[in-house]
């Protein structure tokens, strides 16, 4: 009598890894790992971005056989991995401007794909990333973006969104969720927090532009993050991964509570984590255990002023019913939402 | 090959004939025949292997260049005004990161009011930037400059705009002489960069500098620059040996030497310039005319020299600094310190206004009798300008500057000239 | 230096017409700068164009403000547009219509030029029976050419065949060799009844 046991990630994975067929292992379990984000770089305790950015550029560095190239636009992850006159960076890697990440890997393809015609390939085999926070991604490089996306260039867009603009001292993005305080919607007045808006969804705008894959990540799932890299790798055209890296510091939550927080995110409904092929959603990560919003908001100060007495529990009541639209948008539970 | 031919499809076959490997560009007036013709070479496998990417932006366009540049490909763009300003982040970014990206500049007038035809407000929007900016006369200085260009850019490593004017030049149909592929191999060698993304040999492009490095690295651009004096008339040189004719170099005089004044411009004016000078000669004035080709970097030393000798410099230019008076003029006059000259700047066409050979024939002679004023607007209409002001002297709700204007101007379509 | 100066409206192909004739100078060997007048142009404004030829370099940019010869594609912009505006006192006048320059009512200024370097010619109803369309541009060339001499008929047909497919140079070339004849025995009537009335004279 055999009966399937299914592994989840909780705490250390170091169990699920060594129970896991060698391809199916972590990158970062190998000691052949690239480490192209080397340590050493500046990020604070607890930098859901360095963790991400780990992950997903050793993924990408295994998936081509370290043939890669990145560009970086500003922000967090350009400075704290090349405090002058270092850097952390183990593959090419380049440095433009805020918001051109998406232009300037589009200009490293086509001279990779020109040096590969002279070379008599049809491919070159260099690939190339280009990444970003959300702020040069969903804001000053949105225009770049869907230039890139509707030529269909072959880069890899990585965008690491912590939900502000947070290396200028944590100023609200399009990426900001709304009641959040931020330094430049701070929670004062009648209306605290960031605006209840419309919101930007890059993932949906990215499947809108019909490439050929789409997919959101967080850091509480590092092994599907690196999964997800390496299928991207694995297309060529244009690609876009939008991944979820809590900012201790910008969203006032402890340190140690960076990958708890983007697990509650996912399982709150707050963050849908799927995947898109073409502009049609493929596959989807089913919450595991449904948690009301506030487990997920609670322990970040930044959505402090939706507690204690009065609170805005108008506010919280919106957040909630915006997080059931996406359980039911994206199917991410089999039946109806529960309360906790 | 001689070819009666527009100066724009000029400039595309040369562009061509130096073998870029990756262009970028998005439209904008006057440089759109430059790009489509580079467009269509491209895409009928005239030009190969090469990328044309229809990029969404001017910014966009630079910030491809840069990523192409930095993988090591030779990169191509075109832009003007608007455009030009537009990408002036990623401008900055190219020369900081010193990536020899060249540009044609079809140079026309910045908004607002929005205007379309030439004048050099664009290109010298850009001159602080580290960019060497080069001037053509004509199409087919405009045409050969391109060759040299990518030559001097790759090997200071530092990108180069190739300057001409917008509809004049750009939509000019004259006569130029094509060289051959053959040639511009012999004279262009593929690009062998000084930086690159190479996976064999990765390196991190673009880091921060803080206080301790930055003034150094800023330094080593104007370096580069000063290296490009020596450079600019070589390659000149070793241009008009293999290819027989005088085009680029720092300066060129016209009937300077035994010149009592002598008239300072940049572009397509300076044939203008020539004609009326040779008609001024004959009346017994002694005038020169001294073009400018190299104007980043500026050469002092050369200007200078040309014009020492002389009682009276009068710059012609089609720039304009609001607040101030002339941009080439002040630059000139740096080049003239401690020399006893008159200087007279005079600001012409600006947007596109045309400069006659009678306009300057009149303003030279008041120069050559010194009764030019300290700065002189060439053919300003100061009848509506007084009532503009008047307008808004007498009242707050006064209007729209340009519309008014207009109106007092009147209908232009059936003007002649 | 030769200047000329041609007068249309826009989507007749006055710039066209401007470049081919720079062209057919180039055929001869001589110098030729072609440039429109950068107006913001429309189907239907009113558009000028601009064509310098000489034996040397030209170096000039300036607009035609004093031209040699004076083309006028679209008669109705005679009394919209000064087109006369500067016109040398020998210079040549060719304008598309099938009237004459009296009839044009333009009598009076014609007086003040030379009678026979002004003529007409309806560049447009022979565009139309060779090519089927009223473009009259690079038809009035070929009258041009027949007016003044100063262009070759020859040239002109190479610089359109170089331009034009050849189905719609075909046309063209026969369009501006029918305009060159007409023109060509204007003139010689034109020099009969001259030769003629000094005969009466004297």
């Amino acid at each position: 009598m055999h009966q399937s046991v299914k592994f989840y990630q909780t705490g250390t994975f170091t169990v699920g890894n060594r129970l896991l067929a060698p391809e199916q292992r972590s990158v970062q379990a190998s000691t052949e790992r690239s480490n192209s984000l080397n340590s050493g770089h500046r990020a604070c305790q607890g930098c859901g971005e360095a963790l991400g950015a780990r992950y997903a550029v050793d993924a990408a560095m295994r998936a081509t056989g370290n043939q890669l190239i990145a560009a970086n636009a500003t922000g967090c992850l350009e400075v704290f991995s090349t405090p002058y006159p270092e850097t952390s960076w183990q593959l090419p890697w380049i440095h433009s401007l805020f918001g051109n990440a998406a232009a300037v890997g589009t200009g490293i393809a086509a001279a990779l794909k020109v040096k590969a015609i002279k070379a008599g390939q049809e491919h070159s085999p260099v690939r190339v990333i280009a990444q970003g926070g959300d702020g040069g991604t969903t804001d000053i490089g949105f225009g770049c973006l869907s230039g890139m996306f509707e030529r269909n260039d072959d880069v890899l867009y990585l965008c690491y969104d912590n939900e502000a603009y947070m290396n200028t001292g944590v100023q609200r993005s399009s990426a900001t969720p709304p009641a959040a305080r931020t330094a430049t919607t701070m929670a004062v007045g009648a209306h605290p927090g960031a605006e209840f808006g419309q919101g930007k969804n890059l993932p949906l705008i990215a499947m809108a532009h019909e490439i050929p894959y789409v997919a959101t990540a967080t850091v509480a799932d590092l092994r599907d993050l690196e999964a997800k890299v390496e299928k991207a790798m694995s297309i060529h055209g244009a690609r876009y991964l939008h991944i979820l890296v809590p900012c201790p510091l910008g969203w006032g939550a402890a340190s140690h509570d960076t990958i708890r927080l983007a697990r509650l995110a996912r399982e709150t409904g707050i963050f849908p984590v799927f995947e898109a092929e073409h502009g049609e959603v493929t596959a989807v990560t089913k919450i595991r255990h449904h948690v009301p919003v506030e487990e997920y908001l609670r322990p970040q100060k930044r959505f402090a002023h939706l507690f204690g007495t009065p609170g805005h529990p108008e506010m919280l009541a919106k957040i909630q019913a915006d997080a059931d639209r996406n359980i039911r948008r994206f199917k991410l539970l089999d039946e109806a939402p529960q309360e906790a | 090959m001689l070819k009666q031919i527009e100066g724009s499809q000029a400039v595309a076959q040369t562009v061509a004939l130096s073998r870029p490997e990756v262009i970028c560009a998005y439209p904008i007036s006057p440089q759109t025949h430059i790009v489509e013709g580079l467009g269509e070479l491209v895409k009928s496998g005239a030009l190969a292997p090469c990328e044309f990417i229809n990029v969404e932006s001017e910014f966009a366009a630079m910030s491809v260049a840069i990523g192409s540049s930095a993988a090591g490909a030779r990169t191509y763009t075109a832009t003007a005004s608007q455009g030009l300003l537009f990408m002036a982040e990623a401008v900055y970014n190219a020369s900081g990161l010193g990536l020899p990206i060249v540009m044609t500049v079809a140079n026309r007038a910045i908004g607002a009011p929005i205007n379309i035809w030439n004048d050099h407000s664009d290109s010298m929007s850009q001159r602080d930037c580290g960019w060497i900016q080069l001037f053509a006369a004509h199409n087919q200085e405009a045409a050969d400059l391109h060759i040299q260009a990518f030559k001097l850019a790759e090997e200071l490593s530092m990108p180069v705009m190739v300057c001409m004017d917008g509809f004049i030049l750009t939509h000019a149909v004259e006569r130029v002489d094509i060289p051959a592929q053959t040639e511009v191999d012999a004279f262009l060698p593929p690009y062998e960069p000084r930086q690159v993304l190479d996976v064999n040999e990765p390196v991190s492009i673009g880091a921060m500098v803080g206080p301790e490095a930055f003034m150094e690295v800023r330094y080593l651009a104007h370096a580069k620059q000063l290296m490009a004096l020596e450079r600019i008339p070589q390659i000149a040189a070793e241009f008009a040996e293999r290819f027989g004719r005088t085009t680029g170099g720092l300066v060129r005089g016209y009937r300077c030497q035994d010149a009592d004044t002598i008239v300072v411009a940049l572009g397509s004016v300076i044939g203008t310039l020539k004609d009326t000078v040779d008609e001024l000669r004959d009346d017994g004035l002694r005038i020169g005319v001294l073009g400018i080709h190299s104007f980043r970097p500026f050469p002092l030393a050369a200007v200078r020299a040309a014009l020492e000798h002389a009682k009276r410099v009068v710059v012609l230019e089609k720039s304009f600094s609001v607040g101030l008076g002339g941009v080439v003029s002040t630059d000139v006059r740096l080049a003239l310190s401690g020399l006893g000259l008159q200087g007279y700047p005079v600001v012409a066409g600006l947007g596109g206004r045309a400069i006659t050979k009678a306009s300057l024939a009149r303003m030279l002679r008041e120069a050559v009798a010194d009764q030019l004023q300290p700065l002189t607007f060439l053919d300003l209409d100061w009848r509506i300008v007084n009532r503009q002001l008047e307008r808004e002297a007498a009242t707050r709700r006064s209007g729209p500057i340009a519309e008014n204007l207009l109106r007092d101007v009147g209908t232009v379509a059936s003007k002649v000239s | 230096m030769l200047q000329i100066r041609i007068h249309g409206r826009g989507g007749q192909g006055v710039v066209t017409a401007a470049e081919l004739l720079s062209v057919a100078a180039f055929e001869q060997g001589r110098h030729a700068q072609a440039f429109p007048s950068f107006g913001s142009e429309r189907t239907g404004a009113p558009v000028v164009a601009f064509c310098r030829i000489d034996d040397r370099e030209i170096r000039l940019r300036e607009p035609i403000l004093a031209p040699d010869v004076l083309i006028v594609q679209d008669p109705t912009l005679l009394h919209q547009v000064d087109v006369f505006q500067g016109l040398k006192p020998d210079g040549y006048v060719l304008i598309n219509s099938r009237r004459s320059f009296d009839q044009l009512g333009l009598g009076e200024v014609a007086r003040q030029f030379r009678h026979e370097r002004l003529t007409t010619v309806p560049a447009t109803e022979i565009a139309l029976k060779h090519l089927g369309r009223p473009l009259p541009n690079a038809v009035l060339l070929g009258g041009f050419a027949a007016l003044s001499g100063l262009v070759s008929l020859d040239a002109v047909a190479h610089a359109i065949r170089g331009r034009f497919s050849s189905k719609l140079a075909d046309g063209n070339i026969a369009a501006a060799t029918e305009a060159f004849e007409f023109v060509r025995q204007e003139m010689e009537e034109l020099a009969e009844m001259k030769e003629a009335a000094h005969a009466q004279a004297d």
